[in-house]
């Protein structure tokens, strides 16, 4: 490139470098990086100045120093002597806790709404475009506030809401029954895990031999059979392998079962119903794009319209469907952060409070980067990956 | 032909109506809602939600509400209380702006109205003048809401409510899209340079949550700008807005770019226009259009997001409901309030979506080579 740059640059004017296209481009490329340099470097000299004048120590080494504050909301350990670098991992594991159950919530929710958005059926499409319009056009951070507000508004412990004796909603939130393991709960597991495998070897087996043959096999009936008659009949030889831990209501609070807090439970709620309703456009004009020629000219080779819609419509409508709907889950995620607003504990709000009681704001900042964007170019190389693999192959 | 024996029939026929189930109201019925076994237990189900939910809905929000009192402890009946909204809808509206000056973002937003109508509307009459006077419209409203040119100053920590989310959607909106348009041009331009800056700042600020971006310019800014100079917190929270949608919509008009085939470039370049002409005339008029629908989902999302700034401990209309709940006067009355709020983001946001559909539909009528 440079020998051909070089050539071209021969008469050395600035009038022919001017009206070169490699000249010019170089010219203005490197304009662009005097002006980027020159802004990093102000930046850079002010924030010493600034970090020294405040007197800030810079580096990560902040990160073993002890935290001062407490967290409701963890999966590990934590107590106020924890240090900072094991609160950002409880927050990293809430950031993934809400946004994980919030996914699953929301793909379900998404693609009911779709499917019934698109039925026949005139009533259940329009509830279903109202519940679209309104959550969609509403702020996600005024409904997370609602719903939190909603929940912890709810009646004092001693009246909890109370659904057959097992589950309990009060103003401290969800206390649900938890389960308890018992070592012979480990042959349970192995027999649910060996009723998919076999379930798993079936499908494949049914499918060879119809490509094979031509022969077809009802492997989904007699696969789903299997997952469920294995672990059932394990379960019936074994004595109680798990045991409930339901709550008992005491004076004050509840002993036994488990409590979800009112801040998850607003959050989990209002981001799976938020992106639920954008999910279900997304759904719904995937399917829509699967042109009608297709589901006639498979209507016409004699498919039943189970077998049009697992073999035509949604293999084709996946294809439109996955893109947007990985960056439906991306946003869930950042949207995660939203739990600020009602002292859920993720990432970012534990940042934040490391942020104001350390002073190491760059640092802070660094690690949200690499965590979000870690996860965006994760999700970004899975979708490049998958438009790969399902891209239309023409002729 | 021998015999005259055919299959002409000599009697008229006689009219017979279509039947009853397949035409008409009960035709529709069956059609839509009991046509299969599923289908009628659908209709069942839907038909109890909103049996259930409609006439407490409604008794709750009007029969039995109560539109006045002084405080929360003069709401006696059982539904909602409304009676906050005549006290308080100044503030819902304007924050703690002084009550005296509040004419001032009143008369803005009447003037926005012609400032905007000519650019949404096509023909819209007196265009090119009301089209100039839209372009002076910052420098007016920025002079009515701040002050100065002989009305009294007034800080902008003052500003808030509704007001406030106006003023930071709508100058991240106007910003926005030209940024956005270089953005996308840069990101597909052949310079490298140029190309990994513009995908490093596009990438970056769309991996990061907008509340995590609010920090960094409520934190960081303080620290890399020289000591003596402080920046505005609104100043502040429009430039991180601004580059947070910029970065959207360079995407979605990236989109629009792709989709332009090739051959309208080279035909740009055959005529002999340079990058510059070559862009505004032919590749981006048809790019933008395009692009319409996203970028005004775009700007749906941004408006939605100017809720965030409570997060750094500005009082938009959000912030206001907020406190409002939480002081001992009103203390309980959540549902009323954020519902009260949600209309205001409700009514704008889904007139914007309207309005892309409708734009949406008129351009496809009009077809792909007018503009």
């Amino acid at each position: 490139m440079f020998g051909k740059l070089a050539a071209k640059l021969k008469p050395i004017s600035l009038r022919n470098f001017w009206f070169d296209k490699y000249g010019r481009g170089l010219l203005l490329q490197f304009l662009v990086l005097l002006c980027v340099a020159g802004f990093l470097a102000t930046i850079s000299i002010n924030a010493i100045t600034n970090l020294q004048r405040a007197g800030l120590s810079s580096g990560f080494g902040f990160l073993a120093d002890q935290a001062f504050f407490d967290i409701n909301q963890r999966l590990i350990e934590f107590s106020s002597q924890s240090s900072f670098g094991r609160a950002l991992v409880v927050g990293l594991l809430n950031t993934i806790l809400v946004s994980s159950l919030g996914i699953i919530a929301a793909t379900v929710i998404g693609f009911m709404a779709g499917i019934l958005r698109l039925s026949n059926n005139w009533i259940a499409s329009k509830i279903i475009t109202v519940y679209v319009e309104v959550t969609r056009n509403v702020p996600l951070l005024l409904q997370i506030i609602f719903w939190w507000a909603t929940l912890t508004s709810l009646p004092k412990v001693r009246e909890s809401i109370n659904f057959y004796n097992l589950f309990y909603f009060n103003n401290r939130g969800l206390r649900a029954p938890s389960p308890i393991f018992e070592t012979s709960f480990l042959w349970l597991a192995l027999s649910i895990i060996f009723g998919i495998s076999l379930c798993i070897f079936l499908v494949v087996w049914a499918r060879r031999r119809q490509h094979r043959s031509g022969k077809t096999f009802p492997s989904v009936s007699v696969g789903l059979t299997l997952v469920i008659l294995i672990p059932t009949m394990v379960f019936q030889l074994l004595e109680q392998p798990v045991v409930w831990d339901t709550p008992q209501a005491t004076r004050f609070n509840f002993r036994g079962g488990f409590n979800i807090t009112p801040e998850l439970l607003a959050l989990w709620f209002a981001l799976a119903t938020y992106t639920g309703a954008f999910i279900s456009e997304i759904v719904r004009a995937g399917i829509l794009s699967v042109s009608t020629g297709q589901t006639e000219a498979a209507k016409s080779l004699g498919l039943r319209s189970s077998q049009i819609m697992r073999l035509i419509v949604i293999p084709q409508a996946f294809r439109v469907i996955i893109p947007p709907l990985t960056s439906q889950y991306l946003n869930l995620t950042k949207n995660s952060s939203l739990a600020i607003a009602i002292g859920y504990q993720d990432l970012v709000s534990i940042g934040g409070t490391i942020l104001n009681q350390s002073g190491h704001a760059l640092e802070v900042v660094a690690i949200w980067m690499v965590v979000y964007l870690s996860l965006s170019l994760g999700t970004s190389a899975f979708m490049n990956w998958y438009n790969k693999k399902m891209a239309l192959v023409e002729r | 032909m021998g015999s005259a024996k055919t299959n002409i029939r000599n009697s008229k026929t006689i009219r017979k109506t279509p039947p009853i189930a397949s035409t008409g109201s009960i035709g529709w019925i069956r059609k839509n809602l009991f046509s299969s076994i599923p289908n009628t237990i659908l209709t069942v189900i839907s038909v109890y939600f909103l049996a259930t939910i409609i006439p407490v809905a409604f008794d709750w929000a009007f029969i039995s509400s109560q539109a006045s009192g002084e405080n929360r402890f003069s709401c006696s009946s059982s539904g909602a209380c409304w009676a906050w909204i005549d006290q308080r809808w100044g503030q819902f509206l304007f924050g703690f702006y002084p009550e005296s000056e509040r004419w001032r973002p009143a008369v803005a937003f009447i003037l926005l109205i012609p400032a905007i109508l000519p650019w949404l509307i096509e023909d819209f009459f007196w265009q090119r003048y009301l089209r100039v006077f839209s372009i002076a419209y910052p420098v007016v409203a920025t002079i009515l809401l701040v002050g100065g040119a002989g009305l009294p100053e007034i800080p902008t920590d003052k500003f808030g409510g509704f007001m406030l989310n106006l003023i930071v959607g709508l100058s991240g909106i106007v910003l926005s899209l030209p940024i956005g348009v270089m953005l996308a041009l840069g990101r597909r331009s052949k310079l490298p340079l140029i190309r990994y800056l513009c995908i490093g700042f596009i990438e970056t600020v769309r991996g990061l949550p907008l509340i995590a971006l609010l920090f960094v310019s409520n934190i960081l800014l303080p620290i890399f700008l020289p000591t003596d100079v402080t920046l505005d917190s609104v100043v502040r929270v429009i430039i991180m807005v601004t580059a947070f949608a910029a970065a959207y919509i360079a995407e979605v008009i990236r989109g629009g770019l792709q989709a332009i085939p090739s051959g309208q470039y080279e035909a740009a370049q055959a005529m002999g226009l340079t990058y510059f002409n070559s862009m505004r005339l032919v590749i981006l008029p048809q790019a933008l259009r395009i692009s319409i629908p996203g970028i005004v989902n775009t700007f749906i999302g941004l408006f939605k997001d100017t809720t965030l700034v409570i997060v750094i401990g500005l009082f938009d209309i959000l912030g206001i409901a907020n406190a409002m709940v939480s002081n001992p006067d009103w203390m309980g009355l959540s549902t009323e309030t954020y519902v009260f709020v949600a209309l205001f983001f409700f009514v704008v946001c889904f007139s914007m979506s309207r309005y892309s559909l409708w734009l949406e539909r008129r351009l496809e009528k009009k077809g792909p080579h007018e503009w």
